[in-house]
């Protein structure tokens, strides 16, 4: 079996309460597993049911083929290892000695490290670069620095699968990408089964294998990220009752203004964006056209505005539906161009010009 | 570890040894009757104990300081056994209730046995010492169960500590006369009471105490991360909690038995070793309490005795005075740090 770790009709909880019920998972080697889904949905608890810390309301964990409660303390922390939400503030601790606590399920019964322990502490530091740190007080460091040095405590234990609840949760976006690279590196270096949940959906798309996605106590779809991000099943999971989620680019959308269009805009190509966010931050309902279905405006444009008049994609934009634009076009207050014409959006011009002829054009900075 | 740190917890441990040999000299030749050296070290090493300053040196002195010493250490390695089961710096057997707990058990059982006539063995003292030691100990992880925060964590020690010493008066109020005079003096707290056979008795206490020690340095280690993060590394988390409340128990029960409340020790001298050594590694911070322990209750002992000599002090109040502003300053220094 590839499987390094897998589980039978496993339900997870506390005591009496289930909260994720008939739970079919399993990671291999050399790739990442993630958990998404809304808050409370029960990720943290599967993690640590995984891990041992928490015993199962039914089914089984197997890992390496056993399962899980029969291995011994010693047996099992030489095989997974985790990194945990909890912020550790330990007194007086310096980043080294941080790491090598990892070294616990190696070392004997007085925990004095042997050259073997100190190399191994040695070459995790190395690896996730943060020698450098070594002699800081764990306290003093930063999030990014903290995270590096737990994930070089958790390389310690040698572990084949590691668990990871929300490393990048407190991160910057240079720091989450970092830590991610960081770890896709180390899961195909080491061939390690890394089971993580995470909260930013862009980034599960980008740096998971495969994708579980849990949600009203069971699992409501496992599969790859290509699988998960699309037909709006991101919206469908997370209950998006206001905004929306474009799957494709990863961007996540305020909902849209109601009511009759006060402002339109002639856009393209990108050009359009900022000005439909600018609308929907000052609450002004706004129509957009022409665009073509393939247009890079069109996803933000439909998720924003009440009214989108769009074409066919990789075509002319066509008189007819420039004449629609025109239509609705007048009956809007004002008027924004933030685009140039060529031969692909020509009839838009027609737009640009009853505008101008009106007085109804505006620039981007007399919004509002 | 670098050779600077090495460097320094040499040091530490040589200042520390020095210290409390210092101490205890001073404490032999200090007192109503003053030593000089010659004579000194004629009682301690000559074969005939029968010369009135070889008795002194025998029979009070050397004993006392033993147990002053011994008991210390052990108040204080309990402290710093609590502060890590409760990642709390101002945790402490005192403050937690668990030495008025031990204390109210001793007196009952001390009053029972006398009005029956039964002469209580020091064993006896040490037995009802842990068990009132591990029921104020229960009640505090019922409380923390439910509280969370170290302030009122600490608020419920107290209180279950007043209750307790309220009680302890009580009883020791209505007891019998020829009672009261024994009780009361061992009530307030004091290192003389403790002969060579109790010596003896919490000597193989303490040590198998320690011993436990030695072995709970490592899961120690790694629970100060956490107890998620040690129960990932291998921690049997119930095991290592039950042993730790056990043995640190044990060890303030210890003192509770033959020396009375002794308050502060348990929590100013593990913090003060904390910055001597720059650490709070279990391996270094063990060693370093007991030691440091030791020679913070021999200064005390010594002021006691011989401030307002002939009138002794109560040692909890010397040890009070010394390390009550080792608390406000640890909580200074974190409230300034929080802000920051």
């Amino acid at each position: 079996m590839s499987e390094l770790l897998y589980t039978d009709k496993l339900s997870v909880g506390y005591g009496d309460r289930t909260v994720v019920s008939d739970i079919a998972l399993s990671a291999e080697p050399g790739q990442i597993l993630c958990l998404i889904g809304p808050n409370g949905a029960g990720k943290s608890t599967l993690l640590k049911t995984l891990l041992r810390l928490l015993p199962p309301t039914a089914g089984a964990v197997y890992l390496e083929g056993k399962e899980l409660r029969t291995y011994s303390e010693r047996e099992l922390a030489r095989r997974s290892a985790a990194m945990l939400t909890g912020r550790p503030e330990p007194e007086l601790m310096k980043s080294a000695e941080v790491v090598a606590a990892g070294r616990y399920p190696y070392t004997g019964r007085l925990g004095i490290l042997s050259e073997e322990d100190r190399r191994v502490v040695r070459e995790s530091m190395e690896k996730v670069g943060v020698s450098e740190l070594a002699d800081t007080d764990f306290t003093h460091l930063s999030d990014g620095q903290r995270q590096r040095v737990l994930l070089a405590r958790a390389l310690c234990q040698e572990p084949r699968l590691l668990i990871l609840d929300e490393p990048t949760s407190f991160l910057d976006i240079r720091h989450k990408l970092d830590f991610l690279q960081l770890l896709r590196e180390l899961v195909r270096e080491r061939q390690l089964a890394v089971v993580m949940s995470m909260h930013e959906l862009e980034l599960a798309q980008r740096f998971a294998d495969r994708l579980l996605c849990i949600r009203d106590g069971r699992v409501d779809r496992a599969g790859s990220p290509e699988e998960i991000f699309s037909g709006g099943y991101i919206e469908r999971l997370y209950g998006l009752a206001r905004g929306s989620y474009d799957a494709l680019a990863g961007t996540a959308e305020a909902g849209r203004m109601e009511g009759a269009p006060q402002v339109f805009v002639i856009g393209g190509g990108g050009s359009g964006i900022p000005v439909y966010r600018l609308l929907q931050r000052l609450g002004i309902p706004f129509a957009a056209g022409v665009l073509p279905e393939n247009d890079l405006d069109t996803p933000t444009a439909k998720a924003l505005g009440v009214q989108v008049i769009t074409d066919r994609a990789n075509e002319p934009v066509s008189a007819a539906r420039a004449d629609e634009a025109l239509k609705v076009l007048a009956s809007c207050e004002y008027a924004v161009c933030t685009t140039g014409f060529g031969s692909v959006n020509r009839e838009n011009r027609r737009l640009l010009e009853y505008a101008g002829k009106r007085g109804m054009l505006r620039g981007m900075d007399e919004i509002g | 570890m670098t050779v600077k740190n090495k460097n320094r917890i040499a040091r530490g441990f040589l200042l520390l040894a020095v210290l409390t040999l210092g101490l205890a000299c001073l404490n032999l030749a200090a007192g109503s009757t003053r030593i000089d050296t010659a004579a000194l070290l004629h009682a301690l090493f000559s074969a005939d104990r029968t010369g009135s300053t070889a008795r002194i040196v025998w029979d009070i002195r050397l004993p006392r300081l033993l147990a002053a010493a011994l008991l210390g250490g052990a108040l204080s390695v309990s402290g710093f056994l609590l502060q890590t089961f409760f990642a709390n710096p101002i945790a402490g057997p005192f403050v937690l209730g668990v030495s008025s707990g031990a204390k109210l058990t001793v007196a009952l059982t001390m009053i029972f046995c006398l009005g029956r006539g039964i002469v209580l063995n020091s064993w006896g003292l040490v037995a009802a010492a842990f068990i009132g030691a591990l029921l104020s100990m229960g009640f505090v992880l019922l409380a923390a169960g439910r509280v969370k925060g170290m302030a009122r964590l600490i608020v419920c020690g107290v209180m279950i500590g007043y209750i307790c010493s309220a009680t302890t008066d009580f009883v020791v109020t209505f007891a019998d006369d020829s009672n009261l005079v024994n009780l009361h003096h061992w009530s307030m707290g004091s290192f003389a009471g403790v002969g060579w056979g109790a010596l003896g008795t919490a000597a193989v206490t303490v040590c198998a105490a320690l011993l436990c020690c030695v072995f709970l340095a490592k899961p120690m280690g790694a629970y100060q991360l956490g107890e998620a993060c040690a129960a990932g590394m291998g921690v049997n988390i119930r095991r290592f909690r039950l042993a730790l409340i056990g043995v640190s128990s044990l060890l303030s029960a210890c003192v509770t038995a033959f020396a009375g409340p002794v308050s502060f020790v348990g929590i100013a001298v593990p913090q003060l070793m904390k910055r001597l050594f720059a650490t709070a590694r279990p391996q270094i911070m063990l060693p370093a309490c007991f030691l440091g322990g030791a020679g913070f209750c021999l200064g005390c002992d010594l002021i006691a005795r011989t401030l307002f000599a002939p009138t002794e002090l109560a040692i909890g109040s010397v040890t009070a005075v010394f390390g009550a502003p080792v608390v406000i300053w640890v909580l200074l220094r974190r409230s300034g740090r929080e802000r920051a």
